[in-house]
């Protein structure tokens, strides 16, 4: 699918950072800049001015390694100057390597060890509904990183309390650190296995932002369960070097011409 | 202890709307008055500790105040890095109330001792850990909880156990309690250990022998100025914990002292559970004596440093 060009800049301030930083998760990160895309263009609630407002949608990205795009989406939307992004992982930068509360305008929580994205969204979504809000919670979850049980003790609960305010989407590029997740920890049925957690689920192409828009449209998909989308993406999108190269899920001592390699990609 | 502990989150739940329950997998009927009064802030939630801790996060980034009670060894060991990342990092008034700590469940074996429980959550930035010595205690520790601002690891004792403290005393978060002065030695303690220091307090004032016991019910934020005002002037100082000799109470007085006052380190000796898991099971006390726990213990220890 080619790439417009609000794709094209969103990439390119994820290039701009690791240009600061000399490093950064690539592949990671431009799997997931579509969703991150339509979600902030579209879908959540929020005031980039306020960003602690009560009445915000909560989004956390549970795959904190893939910061770099919500870096990109934020900055962009006006929770921070862009021009921050260069700063990413120097020594005083609000921009680590991966994100943090209380840091980072937007960032709805300290992530990067794995598994703990959904559980703290269960928590948010219940604590919305005690509230009586209508603030909705969205998590995003890499496919690796559902390979830790946490995930799915907190998606029995997430069916349990019929959490309908809360959406799990899955950034599934099929690829993790070692290699492809298929061999590593193989998660299919995955579709199936969401569905039998007690979620109603979907599938979508994470790179198509018409498709991506429809899909979340739909929200929620019951009014009694918790919703999921298996977002299916391209690891290292935009990059034919990165795409679906396992060596590109992180890397680190950047060269110069290995940044214009990436720009010229765009 | 446990019974007065989660009386008392029901009474903080009527008093505060902000308060709710999280338990993982409980005996039937536990609290059950605040589930039938306050059905939306009851949660149990399943053998699930990894995913509670979380919850809990979520529900204290919302400005809920979530106590959180299962056993001791499954609230540390098994989701230990949900207690690091979405508790202490992120610094959130989570309460886990954690029954049976030391040798409580001594018939069950060493899955669930808690014997290092006070090490690794001290060692947590922004993490509070404290033992009462009783029931009376744990009920002013509770009701004092409310608006600490940060996580609190609440360890627990037998239950049942003779009531030592004192109301006059009160609780303050971080603040020892001299429960007895002497001028021979002083027995530092936490937890139901202070009861056990107290005894053997009473045996060695038979033999002529003055010894004190200041109570650290708080071990993290260590009251350095209160126990060293405590056991500067004496001869002696033993340490008491049920907890593994490495990394508790005992380790905190060396370190403090070791930093403020290195002319005391030599007249400390600690006394607690020796570097390995339990090889027995049996009952609390029976351990307790295998561990060499016991007035016997303590008293030796204190009159060996008396002696020089």
């Amino acid at each position: 699918m080619q790439m417009d060009d609000r794709s094209k800049l969103l990439r390119r301030y994820v290039i701009d950072a690791m240009r600061g930083g000399g490093r950064g998760h690539l592949g990671s990160s431009m799997s997931m800049i579509e969703i991150l895309r339509v979600l902030y263009d579209s879908v959540l609630k929020y005031d980039p001015k306020h960003p602690e407002s009560t009445d915000r949608d909560r989004f956390v990205l549970s795959k904190g390694h893939g910061c770099l795009a919500l870096y990109a989406i934020l900055a962009d939307k006006g929770f921070f100057p862009i021009s921050e992004l260069e700063s990413f992982c120097r020594p005083t930068s609000r921009l680590g390597g991966h994100p943090e509360r209380g840091k980072v305008p937007g960032v709805e929580a300290s992530t990067g060890a794995l598994g703990h994205g959904v559980p703290i969204a269960v928590g948010l979504a219940l604590a919305m509904r005690l509230q009586k809000r209508n603030s909705r919670v969205f998590v995003l979850t890499g496919d690796g990183e559902i390979n830790e049980g946490s995930n799915w003790e907190a998606g029995m609960a997430a069916s349990k309390h019929k959490l309908s305010n809360l959406t799990v989407m899955v950034d599934y590029n099929k690829l993790q650190s070692y290699g492809k997740t298929s061999e590593v920890l193989d998660l299919e049925p995955l579709v199936d296995k969401f569905k039998s957690f007690g979620f109603v689920t979907h599938e979508v192409d994470g790179h198509d932002v018409a498709a991506l828009e429809a899909i979340l449209k739909k929200l929620p998909f019951s009014n009694n369960a918790p919703s999921a989308i298996i977002c299916h993406t391209i690891k290292g999108k935009g990059f034919p070097f990165a795409e679906g190269n396992p060596e590109w899920h992180h890397k680190s001592g950047m060269t110069e011409t290995d940044i214009q390699q990436m720009y010229d990609c765009l | 202890m446990r019974k007065t502990a989660l009386d008392c989150v029901y009474k903080l739940a009527k008093l505060d709307e902000r308060v709710v329950f999280v338990g993982s997998d409980l005996g039937p009927g536990v609290l059950d008055k605040m589930k039938t009064e306050f059905p939306q802030r009851f949660f149990m939630e399943g053998v699930s500790e990894q995913y509670i801790v979380g919850m809990a996060a979520g529900l204290a980034m919302e400005g809920f105040v979530p106590y959180v009670n299962t056993i001791a060894t499954f609230l540390t060991r098994r989701c230990y890095e949900q207690v690091a990342v979405d508790l202490c990092i992120h610094d959130l008034p989570v309460r886990l109330i954690a029954n049976g700590g030391g040798g409580v469940y001594a018939p069950l074996g060493p899955t669930h001792l808690a014997i290092e429980d006070i090490a690794i959550m001290r060692a947590l930035p922004n993490m509070a850990v404290v033992a009462p010595c009783d029931a009376d205690e744990m009920n002013r520790l509770m009701m004092s909880t409310l608006e600490w601002p940060h996580p609190i690891y609440i360890r627990l004792g037998k239950g049942g156990d003779k009531i030592v403290s004192e109301e006059k005393n009160g609780f303050e978060l971080g603040k020892s309690i001299l429960m007895r002065s002497g001028t021979d030695g002083m027995f530092v303690t936490t937890g139901v250990m202070t009861q056990l220091a107290l005894e053997t307090s009473d045996l060695l004032k038979r033999d002529g022998v003055d010894v004190g016991v200041v109570h650290m019910h708080t071990i993290k934020p260590f009251d350095a100025a209160g126990v060293i005002s405590a056991i500067e002037n004496v001869k002696a100082v033993v340490t008491v914990e049920e907890h593994i000799i490495n990394g508790g109470l005992g380790s905190a007085l060396l370190e403090t002292c070791s930093d403020l006052r290195p002319e005391l380190l030599p007249k400390i000796a600690r006394v607690g559970i020796p570097d390995k898991f339990a090889t027995e099971y049996g009952s609390q006390n029976s351990l307790l004596k295998h561990w060499g726990i016991t007035s016997d213990t303590l008293v030796g220890a204190m009159m060996k440093k008396i002696r020089g």
